[in-house]
C-alpha cells in the first residue's frame, strides 16, 4: 500500500507542473491586467508601460513562468497586485474561514446523508422512502444559487433566524463570543452545502443497500440464524458503505471548489470569495495560486479516495 | 492443410509492479498452441476455467491480440488483423464469426431482430431491403422460428431463442468458421439440445466448421470430430474424439475425464474409486507432465490423429534414468 | 402412540409470489419427507421452483410479497408458524445452507474465521478460544489445506473450489441434521464438482445429517442421491429411488429430460431430444390439469387425470398423472 501512495505522490509532481503551465497559459488569455481600469486615467499611456515593464507583465510567456516558478520553489508565490501583499498571506488570510465552513459543511453532509441513505434504502417502497426521494429529486434539480439564494431570502432576511452575510460579527469581543459568532455565521451557508452534498450520497447509499439485501451473502447470513438487525450491521451496511467511502476524497474536494459560489452568495469572506475577487480585477498571482490549489486539492482527494478505498476493500490491495 | 492455421500462438499479459509500475512478470494465457481448422468439422476445445480456451477464440476473431505466433487464412498472414477495416481483411472477417455464452448481451437491446440480423449483411453484401428481409426469414427457420420473430426485440424471447437468433446472426455473413463460446452453459437441458441440433443442422447445410469452446465434456463429446484438451495455456492431448475419450494418455485428460460424473446410480461405487485411483495418480505422476515449472511439455506424436504433451526422451543421462525409474512414463 | 416421523417433513406447501394483487404460486402443492442419512435429490430445470422450495423451507422469503402456505414439520414444530426470533434458533442450528456461488454467497469484507465463527456465535455458548478450535476443526473436515492460513483470508484470495467448501463449512459449523444444498456444485469446474460432491457425501456419511441437493444436473444427482424428486412446473412429477429413476423413469418429462442429455452419436444424422414447446411463465402456467400435457400434443388428451395427482405406482416410486401410462416419443410406435 505504501509503494502506491508513494508512487502516487511522485506522479503528482508532473501533473502538478503540467496543471501550472496550463493554468499559466489560461490566465494570460485573459483580458487585461491588473492596471486595467484601476489606474488613474490622466496617467501617462508610457508611464503605465514602464510599470508593466517593471513589473515584468511585457516578458514573454515562457520568461514569466521560469521566474515565477524559481521563486514559488523558494516559497514565494508572488504580491497580489490587489492587497499589496505577499499572496501567501492573502490567502492565509481566509483559509480558516474556508476550511471551517468546510469541516463544518461535511459533518452536516453525512450527518443528513448517511441516515437518510440507510432508512430510504432498508425500508425502501415505504412513505419515509418515498419523502426522501422527493427531498432527493428536489435538492438535485435546483442549482446551487438558487437555493442559496432561497435560503439567504427566508431563513436570513424574512425569519432573521440567521446572519445572511460575512463570516464573523463585529460586535464579538471574547474569544468565546468570537467562535459562537463564526458557528452563527456558519450554519446558514454550511446547510446550504449540505444539502445539495446529500443527493450522491443518499443515492448510492440507497441503491447499495437495496441491492445488498438481495445478495447471495445476505442469503448466507440470514441461514446462520443471524437476526435481521445484525444482518443489516454487520453485512448489509458495511458493504453498501463502500462507495461512500471511496467518493469521501471527492466530497471534500467538491465541498472546497463548491464553496466558491456559497462564499459570493453568503458574502463569506473564504477562499472561494477570494476567487472571485481576484478575477475581477485581474490579480493574477492570487488566481493562479488559488487555482493550483484547487488543482491540487483534486489530486489529493482523487488518492485519499483511493487510499481509504484499500483500507476498506480487502479486494483492493495494491502493494 | 486447413484454411485457418494457428501457428505456435501465445498471448501474454504483462503483471506491472513496484513503484515506478514497471511490467515484472507475464500472464501465459495461451503460450505456444497450434491448430489446423479444415472445412466442415468441429473442432471441440476443452478445459476448465483459466486454461485460456476463450482466450484463443478471442485472439482468433480480433478481440486479443496475439503476443507473437501466427494466425493464417488461406495461407495469408491475418494475425491481429481481424476486425481491421482493411479491406484486404474484409473476406477474413466476413468468414469467421463467433457465439457467446450469453447472446443477450451481444444484441442491443434498442433494436429489432431484423436489424441484429441485418447488420453483418449490410457489411458483406448488397442487398435490397425485400432480399434481407428474406435472408433474415430463412434464417431464422433454420434455426425453427417463425419469421414474424424478425420484428421483436431481444428482450421478447426466451434464453434459448435468443442463442438461437445468435446462432442465426453468426450465419448471415455465410462464414466458414464459426467459433462457438460456451453456446449452451447458460441453457436449461430441454433448451440446449434444441440449440445443439440446430447448430448441426446448419453445419450440414453450409458445410461450415465449428471451433466449439466448452468446459462441458459431454456436449463437445457430442459435437465434436477433433478434440484438443488445455491446460495452463497449453494443449495436453490433442486427437480425434475416439482417441480422446476411449484411449488418453495424459495424466490431465484422464483426470477430466474421471470426473465427469456417470449417468448410471448402479456404479457409482465403483467410478468413485476410479476417479479418486486417477486423482492420486495425478498426484503422485504430475512430475513426469509438466516440466520443473510447471508448463505442459510440447505435444508429440502418439498415434494416428493423437497428439501428446509428454516428457521428451532426452539424451540426457540424468533424465534417463528418472525415465527408467518412473517407467517410462507410457 | 408416537407415531416415527421423518427427519423433515414438508406437506402441501405452496409457495406464491405477488404480481400486482393476484399471488402466483412457484411451488404448488408439494410434500416431500427427508429420513436420516439421506440424500434427497430436487432436480428440474429453471423455474420448476426447486430453489423457492428451499428458501421456502429457510423461511427466507419477503413476507410482503410471498403468500406461504402448508407445513415444514420438524420436529414437531411446524417452521411456518415459527417467528422470526424462533426462526432464527432453527437456522444454521438445525438447518444448514449451502448456496450456488461460492463467491457472491461469502461475505466480501469479512474473514473466513469471522464468517465461519458468526454462525457459532449465535448458536452455542463457546468462548473466543473454543470457537477458533471449532472453526480450524471444520476447515480440516472440508478439507482446506492450512487451516491456520487460511482462516485469516478473504474470500476473494480463494480459488472457486475453496470457497465452496468454506461455505459448507458454515453450513456445518454446529452439526446440524439437515443440510440444503442448493446446486452446490454449478459454478464449479468438473474435478473441483467431484472433489466436492465427494466431499458431500463423506460429510453425510460421517453425521448422518440428512440433506436435501437442489440441481439441474442429472449426472449430479446419478452421482450422490438416494431418492430423487423430479420437478415441474412448481410440482413435483416423480419421485423414486436414484436406481430406480435412472433404469426405470416413468413421467414423460422425467423420459424427456434424460433423452435430452447430450451424447455421442451412434448416427450423424441422429438428433438429440426436445421436448415441445417452453416451459410457461409463472402467470400463464394453467393450474388445472396436466402441467406437461401441452409439451407433448401427440398424446391424447384423455391419457391425463382431469387433477393429477401423484401415484405410487411401485413401492416408493411415485408418479403423477395418468398420462406416463400412454405416454411414448414423438414419431414412435406406443
Amino acid at each position: 500500500m505504501w509503494k502506491t501512495i508513494i508512487r502516487r505522490v511522485l506522479l503528482m509532481i508532473p501533473q502538478i507542473l503540467i496543471l501550472s503551465i496550463l493554468i499559466f497559459i489560461l490566465a494570460d488569455f485573459m483580458p487585461g491586467d491588473p492596471f486595467t481600469g484601476l489606474v488613474d486615467p490622466n496617467l501617462d499611456p508610457a508611464q503605465l508601460d514602464a510599470m508593466r515593464e517593471a513589473y515584468g507583465l511585457n516578458d514573454p510567456l515562457p520568461v514569466k513562468y521560469v521566474r515565477w516558478m524559481k521563486n514559488a520553489l523558494q516559497g514565494d508565490f508572488g504580491r497580489s497586485f490587489n492587497y499589496q501583499q505577499p499572496v501567501t498571506a492573502v490567502i492565509a488570510g481566509r483559509m480558516g474561514n474556508t476550511i471551517r465552513l468546510s469541516l463544518l459543511s461535511i459533518i452536516l453532509t453525512y450527518l443528513i446523508g448517511l441516515p437518510l441513505g440507510i432508512l430510504a434504502g432498508r425500508y425502501n417502497e415505504s412513505i419515509l422512502d418515498k419523502t426522501v426521494l422527493v427531498y432527493n429529486f428536489v435538492s438535485f434539480a435546483v442549482p446551487i444559487f438558487v437555493l442559496a439564494l432561497l435560503m439567504v431570502w427566508v431563513f436570513g432576511y424574512n425569519l432573521n433566524w440567521f446572519p445572511a452575510r460575512g463570516s464573523i460579527s463585529v460586535n464579538a469581543v471574547t474569544q468565546w463570543d468570537k467562535w459562537m459568532s463564526q458557528l452563527y455565521h456558519l450554519l446558514l451557508p454550511s446547510i446550504t452545502t449540505a444539502i445539495l452534498g446529500t443527493t450522491s450520497i443518499i443515492q448510492y447509499l440507497r441503491s447499495e443497500i437495496i441491492d445488498a439485501k438481495v445478495s447471495d451473502y445476505v442469503k448466507t447470513a440470514r441461514s446462520k440464524g443471524v437476526p435481521i438487525q445484525k444482518v443489516y450491521t454487520k453485512h448489509i451496511f458495511r458493504n453498501a458503505s463502500l462507495p461512500i467511502a471511496s467518493g469521501f476524497g471527492f466530497t471534500i474536494v467538491s465541498l472546497f471548489t463548491g464553496s466558491i459560489f456559497i462564499e459570493k452568495i453568503f458574502t463569506y469572506r473564504g477562499m472561494g470569495y477570494l476567487f472571485l475577487q481576484s478575477i475581477n480585477t485581474r490579480d493574477y498571482s492570487v488566481i493562479f495560486v488559488l487555482a493550483l490549489f484547487y488543482g491540487f486539492l483534486g489530486l489529493i482527494g482523487t488518492l485519499l479516495s483511493d487510499v481509504i478505498l484499500m483500507a476498506v476493500d480487502p479486494r483492493i490491495r495494491i502493494d | 492443410m486447413g484454411f485457418l492455421e494457428v501457428r505456435d500462438l501465445k498471448v501474454h499479459y504483462p503483471i506491472r509492479g513496484g513503484v515506478l509500475n514497471r511490467v515484472q512478470d507475464h500472464v501465459k494465457a495461451v503460450d505456444g498452441v497450434n491448430l489446423s481448422i479444415e472445412s466442415g468439422k468441429t473442432y471441440g476445445l476443452v478445459g476448465e476455467s483459466g486454461s485460456g480456451k476463450t482466450t484463443i477464440g478471442k485472439t482468433i476473431i480480433g478481440l486479443e491480440k496475439a503476443t507473437s505466433g501466427k494466425i493464417l487464412y488461406e495461407g495469408e498472414d491475418v494475425t491481429n488483423k481481424a476486425r481491421s477495416r482493411n479491406k484486404k481483411f474484409e473476406n477474413y472477417n466476413k468468414d469467421i464469426q463467433m457465439i457467446f455464452q450469453d447472446a443477450t448481451s451481444s444484441m442491443n437491446p434498442k433494436k429489432r431482430i431484423i436489424d441484429v440480423m441485418s447488420e453483418p449483411m449490410r457489411n458483406y453484401f448488397n442487398y435490397t431491403p425485400q432480399e434481407t428481409k428474406k435472408r433474415v426469414a430463412d434464417l431464422l427457420e433454420i434455426v425453427g422460428m417463425n419469421a414474424e420473430a424478425m420484428y421483436k426485440y431481444p428482450h421478447e424471447f426466451s434464453g434459448g431463442q435468443r442463442q438461437r437468433i445468435g446462432v442465426a446472426r453468426a450465419v448471415a455473413s455465410d462464414p466458414k468458421l464459426i467459433i462457438a463460446d460456451e453456446p449452451t452453459s447458460a441453457l436449461d437441458l430441454s433448451v440446449q439440445a434444441q440449440v445443439l441440433n440446430f447448430m448441426r443442422r446448419i453445419q450440414k447445410e453450409y458445410d461450415l466448421s465449428y471451433l466449439f469452446i466448452s468446459h462441458d465434456l459431454g456436449v463437445v463429446q457430442h459435437m465434436s470430430d477433433d478434440i484438443a484438451i488445455m491446460h495452463r495455456g497449453r494443449f495436453v492431448e490433442q486427437g480425434s474424439k475416439e482417441e480422446i475419450y476411449k484411449n488418453p494418455q495424459h495424466i490431465y485428460t484422464k483426470r477430466l475425464l474421471s470426473a465427469i460424473p456417470d449417468m448410471d446410480p448402479t456404479t457409482r461405487a465403483a467410478h468413485k474409486v476410479e476417479r479418486q485411483r486417477v486423482e492420486a495418480e495425478y498426484d503422485a505422476q504430475e512430475t513426469d507432465y509438466y516440466d520443473p515449472k510447471g508448463r505442459v511439455y510440447d505435444l508429440q506424436r502418439y498415434d494416428e490423429e493423437h497428439y501428446v504433451a509428454l516428457k521428451p526422451e532426452e539424451p540426457n543421462a540424468s533424465l534417463q534414468n528418472e525415465n527408467v525409474n518412473t517407467g517410462g512414463g507410457n | 402412540m408416537a407415531v416415527e416421523r421423518s427427519l423433515l417433513e414438508v406437506n402441501n406447501l405452496e409457495t406464491g409470489f405477488r404480481f400486482g394483487d393476484v399471488y402466483h404460486n412457484a411451488v404448488d402443492d408439494v410434500s416431500l419427507t427427508l429420513e436420516n442419512n439421506e440424500i434427497l435429490a430436487i432436480v428440474g430445470e429453471s423455474g420448476c421452483g426447486k430453489s423457492t422450495l428451499a428458501t421456502s423451507i429457510m423461511g427466507l422469503h419477503d413476507p410482503k410479497n410471498t403468500e406461504i402456505k402448508g407445513e415444514v414439520i420438524y420436529k414437531d414444530l411446524n417452521l411456518l408458524d415459527l417467528n422470526e426470533k424462533l426462526y432464527n434458533r432453527i437456522r444454521g442450528n438445525d438447518i444448514g445452507m449451502i448456496f450456488q456461488d461460492p463467491l457472491g454467497s461469502l461475505n466480501p469484507l469479512m474473514t473466513i474465521y469471522n464468517q465461519i465463527s458468526e454462525s457459532l456465535e449465535y448458536h452455542s455458548d463457546l468462548n473466543e478460544e473454543q470457537r477458533r478450535a471449532r472453526v480450524l476443526e471444520l476447515l480440516n473436515q472440508v478439507g482446506i489445506p492450512r487451516p491456520e492460513q487460511i482462516m485469516k483470508n478473504y474470500p476473494h484470495e480463494l480459488s472457486g473450489g475453496m470457497r465452496q467448501r468454506v461455505v459448507i463449512a458454515i453450513a456445518l459449523a454446529n452439526k446440524p441434521p439437515v443440510i440444503i444444498a442448493d446446486e452446490p456444485t454449478t459454478a464449479l469446474d468438473v474435478t473441483i464438482q467431484a472433489q466436492i460432491l465427494d466431499l458431500m457425501v463423506d460429510i453425510q456419511d460421517e453425521t448422518g445429517s440428512g440433506i436435501i441437493l437442489i440441481t439441474h444436473d442429472l449426472g449430479v444427482v446419478a452421482e450422490t442421491a438416494d431418492r430423487v424428486a423430479v420437478m415441474y412446473a412448481g410440482q413435483i412429477v416423480e419421485e423414486a429411488p436414484v436406481e430406480e429413476l435412472f433404469a426405470n423413469p416413468k413421467h414423460p418429462y422425467t423420459r424427456s429430460l434424460l433423452n435430452s442429455i447430450p451424447h455421442e452419436l451412434e448416427d450423424d444424422d441422429d438428433e438429440l431430444h426436445v421436448i415441445h414447446g417452453t416451459v410457461p411463465s409463472l402467470q400463464k402456467l394453467p393450474r388445472k390439469g396436466c402441467r406437461f400435457a401441452p409439451r407433448i400434443p401427440w398424446i391424447p388428451e384423455d391419457s391425463h387425470e382431469e387433477n393429477p395427482v401423484l401415484h405410487e405406482i411401485s413401492p416408493n416410486h411415485k408418479v403423477r398423472c395418468t398420462c406416463w401410462k400412454h405416454f411414448h416419443f414423438e414419431g414412435e410406435d406406443e
